[in-house]
């Protein structure tokens, strides 16, 4: 019998050597005279045990990890094909307990099957949602939607059925669907994981989005930094064409739905709805102001679903299995399960889907193993870089939309960045305004010029000039843009300066 | 104004006409200009404009807008280095001195050799495994000085 070897394509796989791996198997393979199925798969999301190795056993899925090119000889000599004894032994995947304690909706194919096959992905469930979809009338789909009280993943946490809604109600003929797969936010891998481990999800839900509202036409805004990506969509949406699931006649629907993937060009703002809907259109992504909401007036002057990739991806599921299924999940207003990344200064990191409502000390303690340094945890940022830093003493706080934003800080797109006591929150704080600086698009004067004059307010608290003062100063200016900036990136790049004088002041004491 | 030399005006004009008929091609036309030449080149500005019917303002806005976009022809390799939060806990700021020092360049520039390009990067996706480089497309995890220099060296074989 040809044995069957899963090693992750991913690219964060690859960056630690799963290519090498997968090369170093073939050849032992070869050299061997054993005949083996190799696929490359998506990553299972233990990136602390990538490169895993996978093989598949009477008994199921065995794993091994981290491998290096190096140990794949003596792999071969422990008999790893048929789930042989070796140090980088974890025994059945499912069972190893970072995984199987995990909730996985939206990823729930994602490490585990070939991401360039339509027929496996036919196998493992898929299109039975868009199949459910095209049963109900429009109204149902997006009944189905707000039923399950998905929110927007991307960070706004808007009620995506409310959004679907407006674009349904709207009479006109031409409508868009688009994807935001502009992950910018340090910290998130989500999006990628998902796009680049099983992108016809996405395909799928964009596609079942396109139904409800009446859409022909559609376009996955995804960032330049990720061309693997861009590979695994472009192939899978040839597929899907081919397949007869896009096109002229989706699933034998009579309805037509096109699909294309537009590269973004290294603007941070272009996650920005809005932005991203103007550098669609060929523009500079300078924000638009709202009203009106795309809903109602998005990309090139028509009605627009704007939503993020595991948004979209997790539409499949809750149309298979129902809105109260998905609602099942979660506690208060936020429903079904979220995505996490476990990232930066962290022992074990990487994704881990659960439902809303466990602690952060949870993940960082029970799923990360603590830091990687082996120092204590001083700070974590959640949400990205306009996201606030979290000392340990909140630790216990839910991850769940209202209980972030009870404690000053924001859920965000699901990304938790580690930093151990090594680190200088005026230096973090200062990277805010940096950043802020560098990715302003420039259309309002609080972000554009109160980003530099913050950058130039903290080099002047780091240098001990005027201390206090400035201090002062760097809280008003902070305000200022809190409450005058157009969009998110002016009006909460301020956060994680707040967040850092107010919980780790000493920081800039020591300096005054 | 500088003029581009024709064989790459006949680049440039064959990019635009592939594209012209699509909805909103400048930011298609400006990535198959730079995956076509290695950069966006001040010259290629008005032959863009007069192909898509815009201003040169208009194009030249769009080219400078975004960091991705190139002013200048690249070096061999280009080596982008993670900057980011996730990265800067994992060490990304001594990294980046590290390779300062290794390349004797700063960010935005080339190697007199014409070899490395060094430039800035805002997150990969890669921040379960950071710091995180990508040179020349490839992506890189958990980089230490060890792993880049080797990863220099290797790049540097001649070709």
């Amino acid at each position: 019998m040809t044995a069957t070897v899963y090693i992750p394509a991913d690219a964060g796989a690859l960056s630690v050597g799963a290519g090498e791996v997968a090369a170093a198997v073939a050849a032992e393979a070869a050299r061997r005279g054993v005949a083996l199925r190799l696929v490359r798969n998506g990553s299972r999301g233990a990136y602390w045990l990538e490169p895993l190795v996978e093989v598949v056993t009477p008994a199921g899925r065995c794993a091994y990890g981290p491998v290096s090119a190096a140990d794949v000889s003596s792999l071969f000599a422990a008999d790893f094909l048929n789930g042989g004894a070796h140090p980088l032994a974890l025994g059945l995947t499912d069972a190893i307990p970072w995984l199987k304690g995990q909730q996985r909706l939206t990823f729930e194919r994602v490490g585990i099957v070939d991401p360039a096959s339509l027929a496996d992905y036919l196998q493992h469930g898929g299109y039975r949602g868009l199949t459910r979809a095209l049963a109900l009338a429009p109204t149902e789909v997006v009944q189905t939607l707000t039923a399950s009280g998905l929110r927007g993943r991307g960070g706004a946490a808007f009620p995506t059925g409310i959004k679907w809604k407006t674009v349904l109600e709207q009479p006109v003929t031409q409508k868009y669907v688009t994807c935001n797969a502009d992950e910018g936010d340090s910290g998130t891998f989500a999006d990628r994981m998902l796009m680049e481990g099983d992108p016809f999800s996405l395909i799928e839900g964009m596609t079942i989005a396109a139904i409800a509202v009446g859409a022909t036409s559609g376009y996955i805004y995804l960032r330049a930094e990720y061309p693997h990506a861009a590979v695994a969509l472009r192939s899978a949406i040839a597929a899907a064409y081919q397949g007869q699931y896009l096109g002229a006649d989706v699933a034998g629907s009579g309805r037509r739905f096109d699909l294309e993937v537009r590269l973004g060009a290294g603007a941070y703002i272009c996650g920005e709805e809005t932005s991203m809907l103007e550098s669609l259109e060929g523009k500079r992504g300078e924000i638009r102001v709202r009203p009106p909401l795309p809903a109602i007036k998005g990309l090139f002057g028509q009605p627009t679903i704007v939503n993020n990739v595991v948004t979209l991806a997790s539409v499949p599921w809750i149309l298979a299995r129902g809105a109260d299924a998905y609602a099942n999940f979660g506690m208060g207003k936020s429903r079904g399960t979220l995505p996490i990344q476990l990232a930066g200064n962290i022992r074990r990191g990487g994704l881990v889907e659960r439902a809303f409502g466990l602690s952060l000390r949870e993940l960082l303690y029970d799923y990360g193993g603590g830091s990687a340094s082996g120092r204590p945890i001083r700070a974590v940022q959640v949400g990205g870089p306009l996201g606030a830093y979290i000392p340990p003493a909140h630790f216990d706080t839910a991850v769940d939309y209202e209980a972030l934003t009870g404690i000053g800080a924001m859920l965000g797109h699901g990304g938790i960045v580690v930093f151990d006591d090594s680190v200088d929150m005026a230096r973090m704080a200062r990277y805010a305004m940096e950043f802020c600086a560098i990715e302003s698009c420039g259309k309002c004067t609080p972000c554009r010029i109160g980003s530099t004059r913050g950058m130039e307010v903290i080099d002047r608290i780091l240098a001990g000039v005027d201390g206090e003062r400035n201090v002062r100063l760097l809280e008003e200016l902070c305000e200022t843009m809190v409450q005058g900036s157009l969009c998110g990136l002016g009006g909460m790049a301020p956060f994680p300066v707040q967040s850092a004088l107010k919980h780790f002041r000493e920081d800039f004491r020591a300096r005054v | 104004m500088e003029t581009l030399p024709p064989a790459e005006t006949a680049v440039v004009r064959r990019i635009v006409a592939e594209h012209k008929g699509r909805p909103g091609p400048l930011l298609e036309v400006l990535h198959a200009i730079q995956s076509a030449l290695g950069f966006v080149p001040a010259a290629a500005v008005p032959v863009v404009a007069e192909g898509l019917n815009l201003s040169r303002a208009e194009v030249h806005g769009v080219v400078t807008f975004y960091h991705y976009f190139r002013h200048s022809p690249p070096g061999r390799h280009t080596v982008s280095l993670c900057q980011a939060e996730s990265c800067q806990s994992m060490g990304a700021q001594a990294l980046t001195a590290h390779a300062r020092r290794r390349l004797g360049i700063d960010f935005h520039q080339t190697t007199a050799d014409g070899e490395f390009s060094l430039e800035p990067i805002y997150c990969l996706g890669n921040c379960a495994c950071s710091p995180a480089a990508m040179i020349d497309g490839r992506l890189y995890g958990r980089v230490t000085r060890e792993a880049f220099d080797a990863l220099i060296a290797e790049n540097s074989l001649p070709p």
